[in-house]
């Protein structure tokens, strides 16, 4: 179910403060990230910004297109290795 | 039969179904179209007169998104989620299904006919040995 509009988009409050006070300084270095569940706001734009995948920070530069959208939409949490028996062997073979 | 938006000709039917045929317009729409152009959903699409149909077309035309138009947002929506790389542009990259529906078994409509792969290793090294 969406989120209700009356409470408006959720960011991590601390992550809102933290770009603000990048945004005044016009530092655009980037910056690593938990909240993958934090909204992208138009105030995150030309930021890149590492977000976590539960392993690593996936850095991902923020375009006008992706507000609106969440933070880990942008980084994956699964890695697919292909079906099938792939050693050595059969691959060399190839 | 009546011609409604060029392409779409709806057939022997009442108008509430008729109307349905064309791309973009269910059950609901078409009975808020009819009931903004004032035309009795029961009427066949036939009886239809060209005032009625003419009233029908400017309602649609002003105010919903069909056909044509509809299909080109809904692909263009799609390519930007692909474009920003998104989860779901992702999956729809890999035709996949979207929605966080298993994988596992079923999802065939997104992945369309059973391809089997594994065992990948036997018929390679047999094929390799043959030459």
């Amino acid at each position: 179910m969406a989120r209700s509009i009356k409470k408006g988009p959720y960011v991590d409050p601390k992550l809102m403060r933290k770009i603000e006070r990048m945004n005044r300084a016009g530092d655009r270095r980037p910056m690593k990230t938990w909240s993958r569940r934090s909204m992208i706001m138009p105030e995150f734009v030309g930021h890149t910004m590492g977000i976590h995948n539960g392993k690593q920070h996936i850095s991902v530069f923020i375009t006008e297109n992706m507000v609106g959208h969440r933070l880990g939409e942008f980084s994956p949490t699964r890695t697919f290795r292909r079906h099938g028996s792939h050693t050595d062997k059969t691959v060399s073979l190839k | 039969m009546p011609r409604v938006l060029g392409v779409d000709i709806p057939g022997r039917k009442r108008i509430e179904y008729a109307l349905r045929y064309i791309y973009g317009i269910g059950p609901t729409t078409s009975a808020e179209i009819l009931a903004k152009a004032k035309v009795d959903p029961a009427k066949k699409a036939d009886d239809l007169t060209s005032d009625e149909l003419r009233v029908l077309i400017e309602v649609i035309q002003g105010g919903y998104r069909v056909e044509g138009d509809l299909r080109r947002e809904v692909t263009s929506n799609i390519r930007r989620l692909i474009s920003v790389g998104s989860y779901r542009g992702i999956r729809h990259r890999r035709g996949l299904p979207v929605r966080g529906q298993r994988t596992s078994t079923n999802a065939r409509t997104r992945k369309g006919p059973r391809r089997t792969v594994g065992a990948v290793r036997g018929k390679e090294a047999r094929a390799a040995v043959k030459k």
